[in-house]
């Protein structure tokens, strides 16, 4: 397990950071985190030959909501920044459900939010959340900056539209409209583990109908799958047994699993099923009993 | 003057604190990979990337170009040295660098020595190796095909793939037994490979000195003097010039008994370099080339009478051993002790057949946390009481306790031959039972059924033979499977303990001072206790089977009476009194009928080197060998309750309840840690743990991202009981006690999910119980077997 020869660089600003990556022309590679890119690395399975550590640029480790209710993610925000957050789980109840169960607690000191979207993993659940939030990364290059929508950002397993010479600054996440819903459910094995099938649930609320609903899944697929439209028929709707149920029947035909030692197709397919079902389930039974109180 | 209190000396029944622990979690350990010695070399291996292939070339030259590269090995420069191939320790051979031939994904095929590790690496990837690949064999079914391809084709005579045939017991009495039952029970499952895991992995530092002609291998071995004498016999190099130092070990678990081609070729690396080389292997290529454990076929059926009584029982098994018969067991049983099981039960006759078989995996099978192939042989035996009870219409417990060896009958004779010699076997049940409510248990799981909710309860009880061996039945190649200590207890009355065991975190430092300050009423913290370099350590098979405290422990027992009865002698001089007015309490002797007259242990010792009486020679010294005069037979009833989801498959364990009977406890503490560690592993084997092979060979589970060690997140709390039956024979009275709980437990999780969904018909889900499997049970009632291959769609 000893990686290929590289150099290591530690740049002070983003833009120096971009020089470098301008500079290496697709051979040197981000590193945030180092959870995703330190094992890769040591596999061999990556040899850049140059590692830009942007952990030594300041002011990217936030997570804040604007005044008009955006949250935003910055590069170095940790994986455990969100499971602690006290900002997050009302207004984002999709990305508190997940903070818990990204990787194990000792790699959720030092994994980011950002670097696990730009490592675009199949099985990565912060991914499926931003999806189903219809977030969107914002990228910044030579060129100055851009945003991609979360649905556009992953193009296959482990690669990304962003272009060499560019760094995901910034997640961004629109607030609902109305009252936020969701959660996230995850078949796991141990902790730490990834997803053998995971959805992420998004709903907003205006009363008891469902303005927009949005859903990817992790684990079920060559990549993130967008379940957006399939979860749509719970729009302009009320969150009955019966929607419940055509919602989660909806999410689980998109879902594209491989049979593998974790399970049948069918029967990651019926997980899914199950999951979306739980969600809804749960959020609606946990609307009904603040109502009541 | 007042008697010592033995737990305040850390004696017998004191839960002391593991005195290694003091350096092990300041980082102060010392492992091989600590190790630094002057002008040492690194070595990486390249590994076979496919199961089964003829090799058609290696070039190295890319690799020798490297800068920085000493030397590159092939299997081509140790057919050179005759060293291509090595003995393994059942009589076979073994490809040290591949020739021919490679058989196995992961296997070794060539060696990179260089100034630092990450240029051997780069090296090792320079290398370019031809194959022609071969059809893989993935499991032993496919291997006795007749027309399956030859993987052994290296060895004269060997025309099939078959390793062994091997049979125990009475076969016509069986046969009689099974004509005259009321019912037949049968069952048929695989013990599905498990992987023993050590955190630090396998690694060796040869370093030969030529000027001397003396070779040191710090090894990560369990068994340091197996691996002298075999390396003065493979390496053809004279045995007191051979020393191997197992320095500190960061687990076992049987995969550090085995001799690895990597410690062969870095001995040979380091003679042709004249400088040190440091081989450590990954985790990964722990996981693809080192001893696994089971993998075995297991089919058997008992003979019932109605009202439960079991009449015999007929068992076949088909064991698979990886393209080597590599795995440590005594010469005289080729499938370990598998004949150990049902021992607990009284079970007039019954007979076993064994077969085993080469395939294209990683050799193996050896006994991973049990006393050779126990684990699989109860695992077995646990699992087929749970499916006749079900099939007799009876009580879990209660068809066990009609069957359990009965405390007024022993010694008995198993239906195999063994002798267990004590226990109270219900008595361990019983205790469990009152723990976990099970009387109320058949009510709580109809009412929750009601509400939907899958309830299960799981019962294993088993005397399992620990302790290997009596030179009489028990050897490794040859070599008797007795143990040692040396004691010397300096003027000062400090003392050095040296055992031929080899701790790998059984905490033997703090134990083996306890036994001694047992007998002698030398405190323990003035014990300190050192294993694992033959140089200095007396001649011992070491550590596995248990066999630890059974045997080793017995030696340290032995050798503190032989100091004491020199101490004896200088105590009656000292006293001016003759050796027979003399009397012994804890530390101290006194003069008959004049307690307050009296000399301790440490007077004794200084008068050792000081005030010698006429006769007698000087110096506190001793050594005892112990060759045990059977194995020793601990007890272990185990109940879980478990809670399955319907939905999904996934199952929490909601209770686990342990009584073990190891017999007296030295260190109650450390039989807890070894317990609830053990349990650990078994709660592991039966839920998550898995590594297997896809039809072409390839493993599946080759990393621990895919196999998976449990963490204390979700690993289930243990409630531990115990019960004391002294061992009859054992100078302590000790049975052993470190793999107790990854024997009998799997089966414990596993008949508690059983029992939450067979309601739907279904008799048996192979390990692991993975959701998916646990959800195909319930929705299609039928087995679901685990059996490679793997099939992808
Ligand atoms: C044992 C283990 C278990 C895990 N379990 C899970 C799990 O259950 N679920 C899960 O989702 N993840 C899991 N992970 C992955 C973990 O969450 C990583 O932290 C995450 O995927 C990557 O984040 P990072 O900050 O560590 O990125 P790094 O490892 O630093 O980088 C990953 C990749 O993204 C690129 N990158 C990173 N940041 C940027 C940036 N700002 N701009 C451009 N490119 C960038 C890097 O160049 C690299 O290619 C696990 C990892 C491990 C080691």
């Amino acid at each position: 397990m000893y990686p290929s020869r590289f150099d290591y660089d530690s740049p002070a600003t983003l833009e120096e950071a971009i020089a470098i990556l301008d500079e290496g022309g697709g051979e040197a590679k981000v590193m945030a985190g180092g959870q995703s890119l330190i094992p890769m690395l040591r596999l061999r399975f990556a040899s850049p030959e140059r590692v830009v550590d942007i952990n030594g640029i300041p002011n990217l480790e936030y997570h804040r909501i604007d005044p008009d209710g955006t949250l935003r993610i910055g590069a170095l925000c940790r994986h455990e920044d969100l499971e602690f957050s006290t900002i997050i789980a009302d207004t984002f109840p999709t990305l508190a459900g997940a903070a818990h169960l990204v990787s194990d607690p000792i790699i959720r000191t030092r994994g980011t939010f950002v670097g696990s979207l730009c490592h675009a993993d199949p099985q990565g659940d912060w991914s499926a959340t931003m999806i189903a939030l219809g977030g969107k990364i914002v990228v910044q290059g030579p060129q100055g900056r851009r945003e991609i929508e979360a649905k556009d950002f992953v193009l296959g397993p482990f690669v990304t539209a962003m272009a060499f010479n560019e760094i995901a600054v910034e997640a961004v996440v629109p607030p609902a409209k109305g009252k936020a819903l969701g959660g996230y459910l995850k078949l796991e094995r141990r902790v730490g583990d990834f997803a053998t099938a995971s959805v992420a649930v998004a709903l907003d609320m205006d009363g008891d109908t469902v303005t927009r609903a949005g859903c990817a899944m992790a684990g079920v697929g060559g990549q993130t799958i967008d379940a957006n439209e399939a979860i749509s028929v719970l729009q302009g709707k009320t969150l009955s047994v019966e929607n419940i149920e055509a919602a989660a029947v909806a999410v689980a035909a998109v879902a594209d699993p491989r049979t593998d030692h974790r399970g049948s197709s069918d029967y990651k397919r019926h997980i899914v099923e199950t999951f979306v079902n739980r969600v809804l389930t749960s959020v609606a039974n946990s609307e009904k009993k603040v109502a009541v109180a | 003057m007042a008697p010592l209190d033995e737990l305040k000396i850390g004696g017998m029944g004191a839960s002391r604190r593991r005195v290694e622990d003091n350096r092990f979690i300041r980082g102060k350990g010392n492992y091989v990979d600590d190790i630094v010695l002057p002008a040492m070399l690194h070595m990486q291996i390249l590994r076979s990337p496919v199961a089964h292939a003829r090799i058609k070339s290696i070039d190295t030259s890319a690799a020798w170009e490297v800068p920085g590269v000493r030397l590159v090995l092939t299997g081509e420069t140790m057919a050179a040295r005759n060293l291509a191939w090595m003995p393994t320790l059942s009589y076979d051979t073994q490809a040290v660098l591949a020739t021919d031939k490679v058989r196995f994904q992961g296997q070794e095929v060539a060696a990179v020595i260089a100034d630092d590790p990450y240029i051997a690496q780069d090296a090792c990837d320079k290398i370019v190796v031809e194959y022609e690949q071969l059809p893989a064999i993935v499991n032993p079914i496919q291997a006795q095909k007749s027309d399956a391809p030859l993987i052994r084709d290296d060895k004269e005579n060997q025309a099939s793939n078959k390793i062994f045939d091997w049979e125990i017991g009475d076969k016509a009495a069986t046969d009689q037994a099974f004509a005259n039952a009321d019912v037949v029970s049968k069952l048929d499952l695989h013990y599905p490979r498990s992987h023993p895991s050590p955190l630090e992995n396998c690694g060796s530092i040869a370093d030969f000195d030529r000027a001397t002609g003396k070779l040191t291998v710090y090894m990560t071995s369990q068994a340091p003097h197996i691996v002298r004498a075999a390396v003065a016999m493979v390496a053809e190099l004279p045995e007191h010039m051979v020393r191997i130092v197992s320095p500190d070990l960061g687990g076992g678990f049987g995969n550090k008994v085995p001799i690895y081609p990597g410690y062969v070729v870095s001995i040979l690396a380091s003679i042709l370099t004249e400088r040190p080389v440091k081989w450590v292997e990954s985790n990964s290529e722990n996981l693809i080339s080192t001893g696994f454990g089971r993998d075995v076929y297991l089919e058997g059926e008992l003979a019932l009478r109605k009202d439960g009584k079991i009449l015999g029982m007929r068992m076949k098994t088909i064991s698979d051993h990886g393209a080597f018969y590599a795995d440590a067991q005594p010469t005289k049983f080729k499938i370990g002790l598998m004949h150990s099981t049902f021992a607990c039960y009284d079970i007039p006759t019954a007979h076993l057949v064994s077969e085993g078989f080469y395939t294209n995996k990683a050799p193996g099978g050896v006994a991973y946390r049990c006393s050779f192939r126990v684990t699989e042989a109860m695992f077995f035996q646990e699992r087929m009481v749970h499916a006749a009870a079900n099939d007799l219409g009876m009580d879990q417990a209660e068809f066990r306790k009609v069957n359990l060896v009965g405390d007024d009958m022993f010694p008995y004779r198993t239906a195999f031959g063994f002798l267990t010699d004590s226990g109270q076997y219900q008595k361990c049940l019983d205790v469990g039972m009152a723990a976990i409510g099970y009387d109320t248990f058949k009510q709580e799981q109809e009412e929750a059924r009601k509400r939907g909710k899958l309830l299960g309860i799981g019962i294993s009880t088993m005397t399992e033979p620990l302790g290997a061996g009596n030179s009489r039945e028990y050897d490794i190649i040859g070599i008797k499977m007795f143990d040692s200590a040396e004691l010397r207890v300096h003027m000062t009355g400090k003392a050095l303990l040296r055992t031929g065991a080899k701790s790998q975190g059984q905490g033997h430092e703090t134990t083996w001072s306890q036994i001694v300050a047992h007998e002698l009423g030398i405190p323990a913290e003035d014990i300190v206790v050192e294993e694992g370099d033959t140089d200095s350590a007396p001649f011992g098979m070491g550590t596995y089977a248990s066999r630890s405290t059974p045997v080793a422990g017995a030696a340290v027992a032995m050798v503190s009476r032989k100091i004491r009865a020199k101490a004896r002698k200088i105590a009656a001089h000292l006293l001016e009194v003759s050796e027979e007015d003399i009397e012994w309490e804890l530390g101290r002797f006194y003069v008959r009928g004049n307690e307050e007259r009296g000399v301790t242990i440490q007077d004794c010792a200084l008068a050792a080197y000081s005030n010698i009486p006429d006769g007698l020679e000087p110096g506190l010294e001793n050594t005892a060998y112990y060759d045990p005069p059977n194995l020793t037979w601990p007890f272990a009833a185990y109940l879980c309750k478990v809670e399955v989801d319907a939905e999904s498959g996934v199952w929490d364990v909601l209770n686990f309840v342990a009584v073990d009977d190891c017999g007296v406890r030295i260190n109650p503490m450390i039989v807890e840690g070894q317990v609830m560690g053990g349990l650990t592993e078994a709660y592991a084997m039966a839920n998550m743990q898995y590594i297997t092979f896809d039809e072409e060979g390839n493993c599946i589970g080759a990393n621990y991202m895919d196999y998976l060690l449990p963490t204390a997140w979700e690993t289930p709390g243990f409630e531990l009981h115990e019960v004391v039956t002294p061992c009859p024979h054992h100078p302590i009275g000790a049975k052993g006690v470190g793999e107790c709980a990854t024997v009998a437990g799997p089966a414990a999780f596993v008949n508690a999910v059983m029992s939450a969904i067979e309601h739907t018909g279904v008799r048996n889900v192979d390990m692991p119980l993975m959701p998916n499997r646990v959800y195909e049970a319930l929705q299609t009632g039928k087995d679901v077997s685990g059996m490679p291959p793997v099939l992808s769609d």
